[in-house]
C-alpha cells in the first residue's frame, strides 16, 4: 500500500505523542476503536481557562494511517474551541493525508475521538 | 542479502517466494535463446532438445521426493497442481462418496479448491489444529466418514512453517481407502521427501519456493497403486493427458536445477539455517510480550512467525520497512483481515494482527539476522511507546475487561 | 539447422530476453507481497499488463494472464459452462484442439455442444450454421488464424453475426497475433486467447482477454490473483517478456509481413513447380504460413529426409504430432485421406531469409524427385 508523504511524515515523526492525566478536570479523554478490530485511537485534550484547547496528546494502537490521523489532528486542535473541535470532519482529515479509499477509517475513527474527548471534557465541566 | 546497488531491503520472505538460484537462472538461460523447440514438436532436433531438458527435469523432481519420473506432471505452478489433485482425484473417485477432509490452515489454493468442490455438491470438513498448529490424530480419525473420498493436508504450513504427520495421516487414509494429497510447495528443500515409503497419493509442488522460477509447478500421481485423476485442462494431451498445454521448457529446467541443488544441498544448508533461526528466536523473544505461532519443534528451521503484543502488525511492518518480511500470508496480504491460520491456532484477533512471518533462506547472513533483532528492539520500543494498549498493560489494565467502543 | 516451424514455437527476440533478464536473475518478490519487493513486481506486471492490452487494442483490466493458450482455452469455456449452465458451445471444426477437447468434456457432463464444419477452403461461413442451431446456440468458438493452414476468417462477420444472434463469442487470437492486426474493441468480441510464445516472448505465458460484460466463473481457486479469475503466483518474468514481445510485434506487423510475404512467394511458386497441392490457396492466410502435400509421396519419408539435411518443418500442429494422425483440419476440410496424410507445413519467422528459402527449395526438388523414383520403381 503506498502511503502519502504527509502520512509517512506524521507515522515517523508523531506529534504529540503522550498522555495527560485523564483525572484533572481539565483534560478530556477519548478512547475510541478496539484491539480486536486492528486500532485503537486515545485522544486527549487540555483546556485552558479561556475554554480554549490549549494542549492535545495521543496514543494509538493501529496502522500508519491511525497513527497519522490522530497525530494530525492533536496539531490542529490546539488553539481551537470545543465547540470548533467538534466541527473537524473526518473527509477533512482523510483529504489532508491524502488517505486511501480503504484506509477511509481512520480519519473517522480520528473524528471520534475528538468528539468523545470533547464529550468527556463537557461532562466534566458540568 | 541487501542489495546495495537498489538499496533494497534485506529479504526476509522466502516462504512468499525465493530468489532464483545463479545456477538455475544460468541453466534456464541457454533454453530461452538457443534451444527453443516446442518439446511436443516431434519432427525436429528443436523439439528434441527441449523435450529430453523436460525429461532430465522431469528426473530431478522424482530423485528429490524418491519417486518414479512418469509419477511427474508439469503444472503452471503449485496453485495448478492443488486444483488438479483435489478437483481431479475427488471428481475421479465420486463414486466412493462426497466428503473431504481438510485442514482450516491450509493455502488458499487447498481451501478454495475444496470449496469449489462443496459448490458441485462435495461436503467438506475444515478442521481446526491444535494451538501448536499440528493436526490431533484422534480427532482426524473420528472427522472421517464411510463417504470420506480425500484427504489434503500440507507438510509444511507457509504461515507457521509446522510441519504435520503425514505418514501417520496417510497409513490412516490407506486403512481407509481415502485419496490422500499433500501440499508440499512449503516443504522441497526443507524437509526430506520419501515417496516410496510415505504413504501419500497425490503431492504438489511448486518451483519458485525453491530457488527455482516463478510459473512452473509439478504433481505427484502415485503409480502404484495407481492414482487417478479427471484432467481440468484439455486440449493437446500433454503430460500423458492429464494436464495439456505446451510446457515452458527453460521454466522446467530451472525447476529440475532448482530441485537437484535442493537435493545436494539441503542437509548442510538446513543446518546452517537451523543456527540462524534459533539466533533470530533468541533475539526476538528478548523483547517482553512475545508470542512464538506454531510448534518450535516441528518446524522447518526456515520459519519463525511471532506475535508482538500490543502492537498492530500493518504499522509494525511499516516500522520495519528495512527488511522484507509479511503479516499472515502474502497472498492475504492486500486485505485488512487477520491471519486465518492464526485465528484457526486460537490466536486472538490482536495477536493474529501484530504477527510478522520471518521467513530465511539460502542467502540470509548472520549480520541480516543481527540487523533484524536490532531493528525489531528499537521500532517494538517506538511503538509501544505510541500505543494506549502497552500504557494500559502497564498500569495493570485487564484489557479483556475493559469495554471497547467498538465501531 | 533451418528452422521453418515458427508456428510452434518461435525464438525468444534478443529485447525481449534483454528486459527478462533481470527478473529471472535477481531478488524478485511475490507480486502479493506488501513490501518494496513486492510492490515493484507488482508495478512492473501491470505495465506488461498495459502494453499487452495495448497491442490488441483492450482495456488492461480485461487482461487475464495464464500459463498458456491451451489455458486460456480452457478458462473461457469452462469459466462460461460454470457460470451459464444452460450453455450450448459451438465451436469450428478446424480448431485447435485446446478449444475442441474442452468442449467434447463438457458434452460428457451434460451440455450441449455443436461442431460447425468448414468448407474446403477452409473457411467458417455464418450461412452455414443451420437455423436450428443458430437458435439454440449461446457461445461460439471460431480461431482467428488457423495454425496449420494460415486461414484468416472473417472475424468482423462472425463476431457481428454472434452478436444478432445473442451469442457469446470467443476467438483463439494465438497464430493471429504479431502476424495481423488483431483489435479486440474494434472487433467487438467477447473473449480472445493469444500467447506469448507464437510471437518471439517466452514460452509459458499467455493471456485471455475478456470483455467484462462476461461473467466468468474461475478455473482455479486460490490466491485470488488476476481479480481472482486465475490464481496462482505471476509468473512474472515471463510476464514481462510477453509484454516486451507484445510491444515490439504489434509495432513490427508491417515489416514482417513485408518480409515473409516475399519469401512465401518464392516458396509457393517453387510448390507449385514441384506439383505441390497447397491447402487453402484461394482463402486469405497468414503470409508465412504454407500447408502442402505432394500427392504419392509419403509425408513423415519427406519430413525426416528434410530434417536430416537440415531443415525443421512440421507435419501439422505440433501438439498433434505425437500421434501419425492425418489433420483434422485437412479432413474437415474434405481433403483425400492419402493428401492429408501427406501434409507439411512451413511457417516462417523473423529470421528466415532468401538464402534459406532456396537452398530448402532445392534439397525439397532432389528428395521429392529422388521419392518420386522410389515409388515409381516400388509400383
Amino acid at each position: 500500500m503506498a502511503y502519502s508523504d504527509k502520512v509517512l511524515d506524521h507515522y515517523e515523526n508523531p506529534r504529540n505523542v503522550g498522555s495527560f492525566n485523564k483525572d484533572d478536570s481539565n483534560v478530556g479523554t477519548g478512547m475510541v476503536g478496539a484491539p480486536a478490530c486492528g486500532d485503537v485511537m486515545k485522544l486527549q485534550i487540555k483546556m485552558g481557562d479561556n475554554g480554549i484547547i490549549e494542549d492535545a496528546k495521543f496514543k494509538t494502537y493501529g496502522c500508519g494511517s491511525a497513527i497519522a490521523s490522530s497525530s494530525l489532528v492533536t496539531e490542529w486542535l490546539k488553539g481551537k474551541s470545543l465547540d470548533q473541535a467538534s466541527e473537524i470532519k473526518n473527509s477533512a482529515i482523510a483529504e489532508e493525508l491524502a488517505l486511501p479509499p480503504v484506509k477511509i477509517h481512520c480519519s473517522v475513527l480520528a473524528e471520534d475521538a475528538i468528539k468523545a474527548a470533547v464529550e468527556d471534557l463537557k461532562s466534566k465541566q458540568k | 542479502m541487501k542489495n546495495k546497488l537498489y538499496d533494497m531491503p534485506i529479504y526476509m520472505d522466502y516462504s512468499a517466494t525465493t530468489p532464483v538460484d545463479p545456477r538455475v537462472a544460468e541453466k534456464m538461460i541457454p533454453f530461452i535463446t538457443e534451444d527453443f523447440g516446442n518439446p511436443a514438436s516431434r519432427s525436429h532436433p528443436y523439439g528434441w532438445t527441449a523435450e529430453k531438458a523436460v525429461e532430465n527435469a522431469r528426473k530431478e523432481i522424482a530423485l528429490l521426493v524418491n519417486a518414479d519420473p512418469r509419477e511427474i506432471v508439469w503444472t503452471s505452478g503449485a496453485t495448478e497442481s492443488n486444483n488438479l489433485a483435489i478437483k481431479g482425484a475427488s471428481n475421479f473417485y465420486s463414486k466412493k462418496g462426497k466428503h473431504i477432509i481438510t485442514l482450516a490452515t491450509e493455502h488458499k489454493a487447498v481451501i478454495d479448491a475444496v470449496r469449489e468442490c462443496e459448490r458441485l455438491g462435495y461436503e467438506a470438513s475444515y478442521m481446526e489444529p491444535e494451538p501448536n498448529g499440528l493436526l490431533d490424530i484422534e480427532k482426524f480419525k473420528s472427522t472421517i466418514r464411510s463417504d470420506t473420498v480425500l484427504v489434503s493436508v500440507m507438510l509444511v504450513n507457509n504461515e507457521i512453517g509446522v510441519i504435520q504427520d503425514i505418514e501417520t495421516i496417510g497409513n490412516i487414509c490407506r486403512e481407509n481407502n481415502i485419496i490422500f494429497h499433500v501440499d508440499a510447495a512449503q516443504a522441497t528443500g526443507k524437509v526430506k521427501i520419501d515417496l516410496e515409503k510415505l504413504p501419500v497419493d497425490l503431492m504438489s509442488f511448486s518451483a519458485h519456493k525453491t530457488y527455482g522460477p516463478k510459473g512452473v509447478g509439478a504433481l505427484y500421481v502415485r503409480r502404484k497403486p495407481r492414482i487417478r485423476i479427471e484432467p481440468q485442462m484439455h486440449g493437446g494431451g500433454h503430460e500423458r493427458g492429464m494436464r495439456s498445454g505446451t510446457l515452458a521448457t527453460h521454466q522446467i529446467v530451472g525447476m529440475g536445477e532448482a530441485f537437484r541443488i535442493a537435493r545436494e544441498e539441503m542437509e548442510e544448508e538446513n543446518k546452517r539455517i537451523k543456527n540462524l533461526q534459533l539466533k533470530l528466536l533468541k533475539g526476538l523473544t528478548e523483547i517482553e510480550e512475545t508470542y512464538v505461532n506454531g510448534d518450535l519443534d516441528k518446524r522447518v528451521p526456515h520459519n519463525l512467525n511471532i506475535s508482538f503484543n500490543y502492537v498492530e502488525g500493518e504499522s509494525l511492518i511499516m516500522a520495519i520497512k528495512g527488511i522484507a518480511v509479511s503479516s499472515g500470508s502474502a497472498c492475504t496480504s492486500a486485505s485488512l483481515e487477520p491471519s486465518y491460520v492464526l485465528r484457526a491456532l486460537g490466536r486472538s484477533d490482536e495477536l493474529a494482527h501484530s504477527s510478522i512471518r520471518f521467513s530465511i533462506g539460502r542467502f540470509t547472513t548472520d549480520s541480516d539476522v543481527e540487523y533484524t533483532i536490532a531493528l525489531l528492539k528499537e521500532k517494538i520500543d517506538k511503538l509501544r511507546e505510541l500505543s494506549p494498549l502497552w500504557e494500559m498493560f502497564k498500569e495493570g489494565v485487564d484489557l479483556e475487561k475493559v469495554e471497547w467502543a467498538e465501531h | 539447422m533451418i528452422y521453418f516451424d515458427n508456428n510452434a514455437t518461435t525464438s525468444l527476440h534478443p529485447e525481449v530476453l534483454k528486459e527478462m533478464l533481470p527478473f529471472l536473475t535477481t531478488q524478485q518478490g511475490n507480486p502479493a507481497s506488501n513490501h518494496t519487493f513486492g510492490r515493484k513486481a507488482h508495478t512492473a506486471i501491470e505495465e506488461a499488463r498495459e502494453k499487452v492490452a495495448d497491442s490488441v487494442n483492450a482495456h488492461p483490466s480485461q487482461v487475464i494472464f495464464t500459463s498458456s493458450g491451451t489455458e486460456s482455452n480452457n478458462t473461457i469455456i469452462n469459466g462460461i459452462a460454470k457460470a451459464y449452465s444452460n450453455s450450448h458451445f459451438g465451436y469450428s471444426s478446424i480448431e485447435h484442439p485446446c478449444v475442441s477437447e474442452p468442449i467434447k468434456s463438457l458434452a460428457y457432463q451434460g451440455f450441449k455442444t455443436t461442431e460447425i464444419p468448414v468448407n474446403s477452403e477452409g473457411m467458417f461461413n455464418v450461412a452455414d450454421v443451420n437455423e436450428e442451431t443458430k437458435k439454440s446456440l449461446t457461445f461460439l468458438s471460431v480461431m482467428m488464424a488457423n495454425n496449420e493452414t494460415g486461414v484468416i476468417q472473417n472475424i468482423a462477420e462472425i463476431a457481428d453475426w454472434a452478436k444478432k444472434n445473442d451469442i457469446q463469442f470467443h476467438t483463439d487470437a494465438v497464430q493471429a497475433l504479431g502476424k495481423i492486426k488483431v483489435d479486440f474493441e474494434g472487433l467487438d468480441i467477447d473473449a480472445m486467447t493469444i500467447s506469448s510464445h507464437k510471437i518471439y516472448g517466452p514460452q509459458g505465458i499467455a493471456a485471455l482477454i475478456v470483455n467484462k460484460k462476461i461473467d466468468l466463473f474461475p478455473h482455479m481457486q486460490g490466491g485470488g490473483q488476476e481479480r481472482g479469475l486465475r490464481s496462482g503466483t505471476e509468473n512474472i518474468a515471463a510476464i514481462i517478456g510477453f509484454g516486451k514481445a507484445c510491444e515490439r510485434s504489434s509495432q513490427n506487423i508491417v515489416t514482417f509481413n513485408e518480409k515473409v510475404k516475399h519469401l512465401n512467394a518464392i516458396l509457393e511458386k517453387a510448390l507449385f513447380d514441384l506439383g505441390a497441392v497447397i491447402f487453402c490457396k484461394k482463402s486469405h492466410r497468414l503470409s508465412n504460413t504454407t500447408f502442402f502435400s505432394f500427392k504419392n509421396i509419403d509425408g513423415s519419408t519427406l519430413l525426416t529426409a528434410l530434417d536430416r539435411k537440415g531443415f525443421a518443418i512440421a507435419s501439422g500442429s505440433a501438439c498433434s504430432s505425437k500421434s501419425s494422425e492425418p489433420s483434422h483440419v485437412l479432413l474437415s476440410m474434405g481433403v483425400d485421406l492419402d493428401l492429408a496424410q501427406g501434409a507439411l507445413r512451413v511457417s516462417l519467422g523473423l529470421e528466415s531469409t532468401e538464402n534459406e528459402i532456396n537452398d530448402f527449395i532445392e534439397t525439397l526438388k532432389d528428395e521429392v524427385n529422388r521419392l518420386k523414383q522410389l515409388t515409381a520403381v516400388a509400383a
